[in-house]
């Protein structure tokens, strides 16, 4: 028998020391949210994606760049790496400030690099490039990291009612769906994934000793909004989301604690509630809570999962999946956590540890396979085992309190998979790591489409209508899952 | 002239030569050519006696299900026995040139293990494993068509373990679980699903 907090089964350590795990976990997830990223906003689609360092400048894999706004194929000869942007053929040499785009040349601030197959461009260097590619002007925040392609600015206005107590009413141009923290004194909103743009001035001064002011700024692909306030202050959602009313919170209600509070997404009072049997980290209540679900891209490293033909591994397969998927569910204003994002190697209690510690709504799991088509959805089939002990849960059922929650998001991704004509089954299965998961947990295997045959796996548009499809069944039952975090 | 004793001793030798050419040249004709190693598998012991009729759960890749099956095969008496010799014939089909649901050439039931109360234990080889087709529904079609033909043709079984060479392991082959022990009327869910 196993606990959550013990090694596995006849007294072996496996994990060798769950200690040295929780610490990689929380070494993953702090590297995780510190890492550089550029986010982008464009009619298409918002996304964000790591910027790596290199020789002291910032650089971004072009490909990654322009992958969700059309269709992209990328080929390396040699130096020469060519890159296909819908109809637009561009060249860029390895080492080289050279490049030409629609038979155009043009110079990079720096050099091109080329890692793995994978092109990299200088940050500074996409104002000049993605007009080329995309036939129209771009417009980038060098210092915050936030791009945005054509018309898809927000714009808000702030005001203070005169009303007692004073409120304070903020009307956006689109909705939007911040992350809101309360810390004494102010109340924060970040806004991760709409294409928020500065008032006139970036402090905002109102005629009132509750809320005197408010400040606006950028950084690390975000736009954050903080209000002042000389009393505990809430946050309240009105007119689809395009209105946010800020006002003192009830007396006795939502006490402000000491340390700074959990993130909230898009709901300004914690709804936090416990499954019965459960003991609830302390983290859980008061530390940040970034992630609505995970995305798992199955394998990976040296596991490479099935082999779907001579060149198609299933570990690539699922990660092609899984960044698409992040991105949809980004998008949607459901902030993702990519648990693999490379060419590593997790073992299964590794991927259990890091999805439970953050604390996540939704585990979504993606595999990919050649027999049959379609998708089938997964729920777990929890395996024979003792019962959970005080607050300690049996590892291996520890999904057990979430099985009803996993199985309203599983018919609800099914249903959407249906809509959109994919041939879907949902199934059971004893399979990992969705047995040790606290959280709604389904996985998704992906066959070929009904027409087409394996490399239709690996088609841009087959992977999409999947997980837009995925997405938009988690997002159908987001309130459902939010509330049982 | 040549002396006596040489012309004995010489026709001794000769005689002696001519013996053991005779010798060998029949003992040449006893031995039969062997015939050329064609299976290196090893084969169980044919079981005798009547044959009886059992349902075994078959899993068929094209539609991805499972289907009940009667067949007949001769069992013997004991509990053990007859849980090996009925996983053996499932595996025969599964080998089988036209079977639906491939595994590996030399995949084999090493041995079934019942013990009590309820448990059975079921060793596969390694190539059992290690030449398994991976993917989800392929590895769950293969553990819960083991699991449930034995739980419907032994009484008493309310828990499998599956192990390989005798040792615990993760997965079949990168999906279906087998570090647990799989739960027969939980499996029941499951195998409804797969028909």
């Amino acid at each position: 028998m196993r606990w959550s907090s013990n090694p596995r089964s006849g007294g072996v350590l496996r994990p060798s020391s769950v200690a040295a795990l929780l610490l990689l976990s929380a070494l993953f997830l702090s590297s995780a949210a510190d890492e550089k990223r550029i986010a982008i906003y464009s009619a298409a689609a918002n996304y964000s994606l790591p910027v790596s360092e290199r020789d002291g400048r910032d650089y971004v894999g072009v490909l990654e760049v322009l992958e969700p706004l059309g269709t992209v194929g990328a080929k390396t000869e040699a130096s020469r790496w060519k890159l296909r942007y819908n109809s637009v053929e561009s060249e860029f040499t390895a080492g080289q400030t050279r490049a030409r785009i629609a038979g155009v040349d043009l110079d990079l601030p720096s050099k091109f690099l080329l890692e793995n197959g994978r092109g990299l461009v200088p940050l500074s260097s996409l104002t000049t490039l993605l007009p080329r590619f995309l036939g129209g002007p771009v417009v980038f925040h060098e210092t915050s990291r936030r791009l945005f392609i054509g018309n898809v600015a927000v714009h808000f206005t702030a005001q203070v009612s005169k009303t007692n107590p004073p409120t304070l009413v903020m009307d956006f141009t689109s909705p939007v769906n911040p992350m809101i923290a309360t810390e004494p004194g102010k109340l924060r909103m970040v806004f991760s994934h709409e294409p928020l743009v500065p008032p006139g001035s970036q402090t905002l001064t109102f005629d009132s000793k509750t809320i005197p002011s408010a400040t606006y700024q950028e950084s690390n692909g975000a736009a954050e909004i903080t209000v002042a306030g000389s009393v505990p202050l809430l946050a309240s959602f009105g007119n689809d989301g395009r209105t946010i009313t800020i006002a003192p919170a009830p007396r006795g209600a939502a006490p402000v604690p000491a340390q700074p509070a959990g993130l909230q997404a898009g709901n300004s009072v914690p709804s936090l509630q416990l499954q019965p049997g459960i003991s609830a980290p302390a983290a859980s209540l008061n530390g940040p809570v970034p992630y609505f679900a995970v995305v798992d891209a199955s394998h990976g490293g040296d596991e490479r999962g099935a082999a779907l033909s001579d060149q198609l591994a299933e570990k690539d397969v699922t990660l092609a999946f899984a960044h698409r998927l992040k991105q949809e569910l980004e998008s949607r204003g459901l902030t993702t956590l990519l648990l693999r994002d490379g060419d590593t190697t997790l073992s299964l209690d590794q991927r259990a540890i890091l999805v439970n510690k953050a604390h996540v709504a939704i585990y979504i799991c993606v595999h990919a396979t050649s027999l049959g088509n379609g998708v089938r959805v997964y729920t777990v089939l929890l395996p024979a085992s003792e019962e959970s002990r005080g607050p300690f849960l049996d590892w291996e059922t520890a999904q057990s309190g979430f099985r009803a929650a996993s199985e309203m998001a599983g018919t609800s991704l099914a249903a959407e998979l249906q809509k959109n004509q994919i041939p879907v089954r949902s199934l059971v299965a004893p399979l990992r790591p969705l047995n040790n998961i606290t959280a709604a947990a389904v996985a998704i295997e992906v066959a070929p489409p009904a027409a087409g045959g394996i490399p239709e796996l690996n088609s841009p548009e087959y992977q999409q209508l999947v997980v837009s499809s995925v997405a938009a069944g988690v997002v159908a039952v987001r309130d459902q899952l939010g509330a049982g975090r | 002239m040549i002396p006596r004793h040489l012309i004995i001793t010489v026709a001794l030798m000769l005689a002696v030569v001519l013996g053991m050419s005779v010798y060998v040249w029949r003992m040449r004709g006893r031995v039969a050519p062997s015939e050329p190693a064609t299976d290196a598998r090893p084969v169980a012991p044919p079981v005798s006696g009547p044959t009886e009729q059992v349902t075994l759960y078959v899993a068929y890749d094209d539609p991805g299900v499972l289907r009940a099956q009667s067949a007949r095969i001769p069992l013997p008496a004991g509990r053990q026995e007859r849980a090996q010799e009925l996983l053996r014939a499932l595996l025969g089909l599964y080998l089988d040139k036209s079977s639906p649901h491939p595994l590996g050439g030399g995949a084999e039931i090493l041995e079934v293990y019942l013990v009590d109360p309820g448990l059975a234990v079921i060793d596969t080889n390694a190539t059992f494993a290690d030449s398994h087709r991976s993917g989800i529904l392929v590895e769950e079609l293969t553990v819960a068509s083991l699991v449930e033909t034995l739980s419907a043709n032994i009484p008493g079984i309310t828990r499998v373990k599956i192990l390989v060479n005798g040792k615990e392991r993760d997965t079949l082959a990168g999906h279906a679980d087998l570090a647990d022990f799989y739960d027969v009327s939980a499996m029941g869910q499951m195998v409804s699903q797969l028909q």
